[in-house]
């Protein structure tokens, strides 16, 4: 059925249109243009074709962030998702107790992203931090500033409590949606616990963890604020992720060139990883 | 007044919702579109109301091209399944949303209102919100918030399918008394015969797409022009075979069962189709021939038995007033009425007349 | 198998209950034989849901006991009582085959593969699944959908009773008839207990040897779909059932006459006097006749439906419904009726005198 068309519509999306065009749209092509130039400032330009992107492909700096940073995502993705799941399928359904788990787990998410990285770091110091100081005194030898495990550790640490969240409340949803009846029938089949999981849960939530996957990802994959603010990317640069790497190119070597190149090639990645993610989850709704 | 669809046609991609059809509906009308689910009888609804354009074809209403026109210009109703209602109005103020759109002064609403709520029976509960309504008086709303508008077309889409078996009832009984004194015309889509000969009028029958018949309801009924409208306008769901015509004799295909017969068609191979209500266990009409079966199920419903029984390949169903016990496997007797037999031939479309 | 029994089954959804209304059901008592097909029919609302689910035991009643051949099982859960229950939507499980679906509750309960494999195939055969068995469950139409959910009850060879919980609501007009046999026809074969919950009358009746007739909470009548039709104990369950419902008609009793209408009218059984507040004749429309004497009514309208003809009258008396053949010719304008005294019963505040 055909929604009856009216062309004044179009002057409601003005506003947007502008707000886009000088957040995003103008920065973008700035970034593109900067990606196939050398500059020198001043707006003095040289043109240099694809030589920073052949650059930054190549180059063995950008492979070691990537390297981290799918690592990253990949650790991050394969902790956040089932625990995310478990925590769900725990909270109550009714009752006093729903209200209370909701705010608990909306809490981690509305803590500014500095604030968060903040926090984790005084909390990780190794001599006043309440984390730092018990593990020491559990007989670890942890120092996040100075040792590249510890540093992952507490990063990833950070992230599973900041996210997690996210994870539990999509997955809360998608479980209270499941009607009755399927319980029923699979308590009167004799289902085990596990069994009503695999064969009713998972399956009906499928489209919600989807979708929870796909924001985890795009969210991972681009972190900035709170491994910078926890460790700035070090020790060295072992918590350097793609993000990272990239503010430290432009705006610290003021290598424009390269990190507009790296900026795109970052973009890309992004935009074929949600494409795929999307042509999967369409795939889905066509089948069911 | 008339609506008309001149070849309308409804294509989506590749797929063909509509087959191109032309209807003429008639002023003071009501006209039941009768098909199964996914017939076409909603899409063929909406076209109707505007509320999507046909791939190609025209639209007439009063010798006037609508083709195109926006629903909001036309001036119709529509009540669908789902009883469909402002869920923060109250009963009243949901009677009277098309008057208040259009700035109808609050008088002439109240006398509006009040007059459709008798007509339902609402006059009780105008003060209530839907929710705290039965499915019933719902649908009932949706019902007057549709004839307070006066408009020149009301289209019912399957508006009693959601209803409890005895709330329908009382419905459907309503419903041509609700519509006499307008002059509109109204579309009523079901999936259920029985719907369409209680409310009689007229009716077209739909598969797949395509208008197989139209024409007044009892006429569609007794004198369906192919064996699909005959399918269609079943229920229980029409006995058929195949037989051999041969001079006055007539045998069914691959089972020694032949009878005598007067029918008037030339003789070769044909298809018969008879109701089960003209299968009885008792002699009806005067051209009543015995078959014997072996009950496989059988269906007692109060005052009419039915039985399903076998004789060799044939597979059929015999409906008779009264109660008749028969256990499975049973042998008895039955009754064909071959005056209500309906002959087809080869193409399917209907060869005797009565 | 096994006999069922509910004794004093009362429940309330609420805390505390401060009136009849607020109970969802009230001091049923049942007994229902093993093997036999049984049907609760009621109107939205009625309560037969509920009961089904305590007979299942997926809720627990407020108050009475629910015993399986003669043993309390009231606190057993679903799996404990062995039981299998069939929802108003396809409850399948998506990732499976249809073959893993009706595996599944063998699987859980520890049978072999050999003995899985047979079970399964005897009753997709009898289902006639057979051919999609190794199709995704996910992909089957409703229908088939609904017959896997039957398909995993009948799979266990232990279970006491299958349950129905209007089973043929998601199912198309045409093919709810199939496999409405379709159920019949396995009881016939099966001989497992059954019961069915519905609110339409040709479900219930045309599947269950015993009918329970529930409204608001209580039973009403509980008999064979000919005990229920031909002598209805309540108004409700005469006007719930058959299709016109039973006329309910006013009447007064004076010195051992009845009178309606200006007229004496026989019943059934004669009655001396009554101390009712309220005293009614029932008479069902297919047993009143027109004649040259009698009661005097105008004629309203008469509606075709194919096999019978229904005529709207009205008397003085009030509103009468007539059901004849429609082969019968109907007088027009004016006319007598008369009752068949065999089936004419009265009714004091509701209850059939007799």
């Amino acid at each position: 059925m055909n929604k009856t068309i009216n062309q004044k519509a179009w002057f409601f999306v003005i506003p947007v249109f502008i707000l886009v065009a000088f957040n995003a749209a103008i920065p973008l092509m700035t970034v593109v243009n900067y990606s196939f130039q050398e500059t020198f400032g001043n707006n003095v330009f040289a043109w240099e074709g694809t030589r920073w992107f052949k650059q930054i492909l190549l180059s063995e700096r950008f492979h070691a962030a990537l390297g981290r940073q799918i690592a990253f995502t990949f650790i991050i993705l394969l902790i956040q998702i089932p625990l995310g799941i478990g925590i769900a399928l725990t909270m109550p359904k009714k009752g006093w107790g729903v209200p209370v788990c909701l705010i608990l787990m909306s809490m981690p998410l509305l803590i500014p992203w500095n604030v968060v990285g903040a926090m984790w770091n005084i909390f990780a110091l190794p001599d006043i931090g309440f984390l730092g100081h018990s593990l020491n005194g559990l007989g670890f030898d942890y120092n996040f500033t100075q040792q590249p495990g510890d540093a992952w550790f507490t990063t990833i640490l950070m992230d599973v409590w900041h996210w997690t969240s996210l994870v539990v409340l999509l997955s809360y949803a998608g479980l209270n949606s499941i009607q009755p009846a399927y319980y029923q029938a699979a308590e009167i089949d004799g289902a085990s616990r596990w069994a009503t999981f695999r064969y009713i849960e998972l399956p009906k939530m499928k489209k919600v963890l989807t979708l929870a996957i796909l924001l985890r990802f795009m969210d991972s994959f681009m972190i900035y604020t709170e491994p910078f603010v926890l460790t700035g990317g070090g020790p060295g640069n072992t918590t350097a992720f793609l993000s990272i790497d990239l503010v430290k190119m432009a705006l610290g070597q003021f290598d424009l060139g390269p990190a507009a190149a790296m900026s795109l090639i970052y973009f890309f990645i992004v935009l074929l990883v949600c494409w795929v993610f999307y042509n999967l989850m369409m795939k889905n709704e066509a089948q069911s | 007044m008339s609506l008309e669809l001149k070849k309308v046609e409804k294509k989506i991609g590749i797929d063909t919702h509509i087959y191109p059809t032309s209807l003429k509906l008639e002023k003071n009308t009501i006209n039941v579109l009768l098909g199964s689910t996914l017939a076409g009888k909603t899409t063929l609804m909406q076209i109707m109301a505007g509320l999507d354009k046909p791939t190609s074809g025209e639209i007439w209403f009063n010798s006037e091209n609508v083709t195109g026109m926006k629903v909001q210009k036309r001036n119709c109703s529509m009540v669908y399944q789902q009883f469909i209602n402002y869920p923060n109005y109250t009963v009243y103020e949901n009677i009277a949303s098309p008057l208040t759109i259009t700035g109808v002064n609050s008088d002439e609403i109240k006398q509006r209102v009040g007059k459709v709520a008798e007509l339902l029976k609402l006059s009780a509960m105008l003060n209530k919100k839907p929710d705290e309504l039965s499915g019933g008086q719902q649908q009932r709303t949706a019902l007057a918030r549709a004839l307070v508008k006066d408009s020149d077309l009301i289209l019912l889409d399957e508006p009693l399918a959601n209803l409890d078996f005895k709330l329908r009832e009382e419905l459907r009984e309503e419903l041509p008394k609700l519509f006499e004194d307008r002059d509109c015309i109204v579309v009523y889509a079901t999936t259920e015969p029985s719907d369409a000969l209680m409310i009689g009028g007229n009716t077209a029958t739909l598969l797949e797409g395509k208008v197989i018949q139209y024409g007044k309801t009892l006429d569609v009924y007794n004198k369906p022009e192919n064996l699909i409208s005959a399918k269609v306008f079943s229920d229980p769901p029409m006995n058929i075979a195949e037989i051999k015509k041969n001079g006055d004799t007539c045998k069914l295909a691959g089972n020694d069962f032949q009878w005598k017969t007067s029918v008037k068609i030339k003789d070769g191979t044909y298809k018969i189709g008879i109701r089960p209500h003209n299968i009885t266990t008792y002699k009806e009409g005067n051209n009543s021939v015995e078959i014997n079966g072996k009950v496989q199920i059988s269906e007692l419903s109060g005052s009419e038995s039915l039985i399903h029984f076998t004789n060799g390949n044939l597979n059929w169903v015999s409906l008779s007033n009264g109660i008749q016990q028969k256990n499975v496997g049973d042998e008895t007797k039955l009754y064909m009425n071959t005056d209500e037999f309906l002959y087809f031939d080869q193409n399917n479309r209907l060869v005797n007349n009565g | 198998m096994a006999k069922i029994s509910l004794k004093d089954l009362s429940h309330s959804y609420l805390e505390k209950q401060s009136n009849n209304a607020d109970w969802a059901l009230r001091e049923v008592n049942i007994d229902w034989k093993d093997g036999g097909a049984y049907a609760l029919l009621g109107p939205s609302g009625c309560g037969k849901t509920t009961l089904l689910n305590i007979v299942s035991g997926l809720l627990k009643p407020t108050k009475g006991s629910v015993l399986f051949d003669d043993k309390d099982i009231t606190a057993f859960s679903p799996v404990e009582r062995d039981i299998a229950q069939i929802f108003q939507f396809p409850v399948i499980y998506d990732t499976m085959t249809v073959y893993d679906n009706l595996a599944f509750p063998l699987k859980n309960r520890g049978l072999s593969h050999s003995e899985i494999a047979s079970k399964v195939k005897e009753i997709a055969e009898m289902l006639e699944l057979t051919s999609t068995l190794n199709n995704r469950a996910s992909g089957l139409t409703a229908d088939g959908k609904q017959k896997i959910s039957l398909g995993r009850g009948l799979v266990r060879s232990d279970v006491n009773v299958i349950m129905f919980d209007e089973p043929l609501t998601v199912i198309d007009p045409h093919l709810k008839w199939i496999l409405r046999s379709k159920l019949k026809e396995l009881h016939q074969k099966i001989n497992r207990t059954m019961i069915y919950v519905t609110h339409d009358q040709t479900e219930a009746l045309t599947f269950a040897d015993q009918v329970v007739v529930m409204h608001e909470g209580q039973i009403v009548q509980s008999g064979t779909p000919v005990e229920l039709f031909e002598k209805p104990k309540h108004t409700f369950v005469g006007h719930f059932i058959g299709s016109p419902g039973m006329n309910i008609l006013p009447c007064e009793i004076k010195n051992g006459e009845i009178n309606f209408s200006g007229q004496k009218i026989s019943s059934h059984k004669t009655i001396k006097n009554s101390n009712f507040g309220k005293t009614q004749i029932g008479i069902r429309p297919e047993f009143i006749n027109f004649s040259n004497s009698g009661i005097p009514v105008k004629i309203k309208r008469v509606s075709n439906t194919g096999r019978h003809k229904i005529i709207d009258t009205q008397s003085s008396g009030g509103k009468i419904k007539i059901l004849l053949n429609s082969s019968t010719e109907i007088p027009s304008g004016s006319a007598h009726i008369t009752f068949n005294q065999k089936y004419t019963y009265i009714y004091g505040d509701n209850w059939i005198i007799e």
